[in-house]
């Protein structure tokens, strides 16, 4: 698909979602929606307001440590598990069960462990990333197509040696996608984080928003963040697809 | 197979005889958290004497229904939709890969506006949450349908509608499956999130209401009864997707 082909798509996608809600904004009256353009300008006001930029500097702050943890904690998982048969089919079942749980409800417990503040924010984005990453990567590893394995066996490649040169690019491209979904789920969890345990950030602001109900507040703040997880996320395909065509 | 479930009984009650541990001897002091045995008790207690229990209970399982059925076969149906229109589905694609990385239930006091407090946001709640999940699932699994069985079926010369039913469906079935699993893992977090954010019945709202009280007996007791619901929930989910994969691929 050509790069023009592309940029119409996404012309496209937003000239419909303007229609959307545009239409949507006509039924439902302006108590329960705001007009796409002012929702626009307010969301221009944010970006040049001081106000707003230690807001997001400490959602920044707090979802880069995170990922950091999330990303990092849930290779070292899933490594760990996937490198070993037995190890994998006791662990991916509870990491999977462990996945599922709508971990917002147990938003109370990290507050009552944490407090207010940086660490709460920090341990529910890490609890909801970590588990998608670990279990990309174990599912990658156990793919790995075992003439692989057994070529380094005959090359009689140490155990790191073989981590290092056969199984991690082999693993690559789809430890990726894992990246990637644990990457928008960690963003969630943060965010998460910070509408009920916080004093900053822009879930902060969302859920003073909330309390307000400034309707315009919450669909620029809203607008905003969706804005920003989908360029990263585009950004990450487009390495991903990279990976993949390899 | 029974070495692989003792060793996860022996994991997971090893963490748990842990976390018994660490709060019987004081090292997690009970205002954070109260020791798992004595959770089920409480949960043992709110479930036989608190009258409020069944009702709320009830509230929540019926939104809950309500959600999963709306998600599922609306994701299902605009999914079938996106698949059949290319440019559509590349228009969407922004939006379904980043769906997932935004609270969307902040637009939940947009929908008490609308809908009102009651029932009917918190399903829409739910079913906006969960419906995007299956979409996504939907259009994979119809993608993954390999082509050979749909040769398979003109040479059969089988009909279009059973060339859905006895072709397409099983064939699609192990991406719809995980599509479902996750639209009712979302679902649930959807109407769970509207409980605790604002609602005048349900379980959520019994936790914020236990949390706010510092009422940790009460809060520990159906945060457990939440986490074994839906842990149960999902178990069932993959009995049934292997029960169905045995089913459809016996050979």
């Amino acid at each position: 698909m050509t790069a023009r082909a592309r940029f119409l798509d996404y012309v496209l996608l937003a000239g419909g979602v303007w229609l959307t809600w545009m239409l949507l904004f006509q039924w439902a009256g302006p108590e329960a929606l705001s007009p796409p353009g002012a929702t626009m300008r307010r969301v221009g006001d944010y970006l040049t307001s001081a106000q707003f930029w230690p807001h997001a500097a400490a959602t920044g702050i707090a979802f880069a440590y995170a990922c950091l943890i999330a990303l990092a904690g849930g290779l070292a998982l899933g490594f760990l598990l996937g490198a070993n048969r037995l190890a994998g089919q006791v662990g991916e079942p509870i990491l999977s069960s462990l996945y599922s749980i709508p971990k917002i409800t147990l938003y109370p417990v990290i507050l009552l462990v944490f407090g207010l503040g940086i660490s709460a924010k920090v341990a529910f984005g890490a609890l909801h990333g970590i588990f998608p990453v670990a279990l990309f990567t174990i599912g990658a590893l156990k793919n790995t197509s075992p003439v692989l394995l057994k070529t380094a066996r005959v090359l009689r490649l140490a155990p790191l040696a073989t981590a290092r040169t056969v199984l991690l690019p082999a693993a690559l491209p789809e430890i990726v996608t894992g990246l990637r979904i644990g990457f928008s789920a960690t963003l969630l969890g943060t965010l998460i984080g910070e509408l009920f345990a916080s004093d900053q950030g822009l879930g902060f602001m969302l859920i003073r928003a909330m309390e307000a109900h400034k309707v315009l507040d919450i669909m620029a703040l809203t607008l905003l963040l969706f804005g920003f997880a989908a360029i990263a996320n585009m950004l990450l395909l487009a390495v991903e697809r990279r990976m993949h065509r390899r | 197979m029974i070495r692989v479930r003792a060793f996860q009984v022996a994991v997971v009650g090893g963490a748990i005889t842990i976390l018994e541990l660490l709060c019987r001897a004081g090292i997690v002091d009970r205002f954070t958290m109260i020791p798992p045995s004595e959770m089920l008790l409480a949960l043992a207690r709110v479930i036989g004497t608190e009258a409020w229990f069944w009702p709320d209970a009830s509230y929540t399982l019926r939104n809950l229904a309500a959600a999963i059925a709306l998600s599922v076969t609306g994701g299902f149906l605009i999914g079938l939709v996106v698949h059949a229109v290319p440019r559509l589905r590349r228009m969407l694609d922004p939006i379904f890969t980043s769906y997932y990385a935004v609270p969307t239930f902040v637009l939940y006091p947009l929908l008490i506006v609308f809908f009102g407090i009651g029932p009917a946001s918190l399903v829409v709640l739910g079913a906006l949450f969960g419906i995007v999940a299956m979409i996504a699932a939907t259009v994979t699994a119809i993608d993954r349908i390999p082509r050979v069985l749909l040769k398979v079926a003109r040479v059969s010369r089988l009909g279009p509608v059973r060339t859905a039913l006895l072709m397409k469906l099983p064939a699609a079935s192990p991406h719809l499956m995980t599509g479902l699993r996750l639209a009712v893992a979302y679902s649930v977090i959807g109407v769970i999130a509207g409980e605790f954010i604002l609602s005048t019945e349900g379980i959520g709202r019994r936790v914020a209401l236990a949390y706010n009280n510092f009422d940790n007996q009460t809060m520990y007791a159906l945060l457990v009864l939440i986490l074994a619901f839906v842990i149960a929930l999902n178990a069932a989910l993959g009995a049934l997707e292997q029960a169905l994969h045995r089913r459809w691929y016996r050979s």
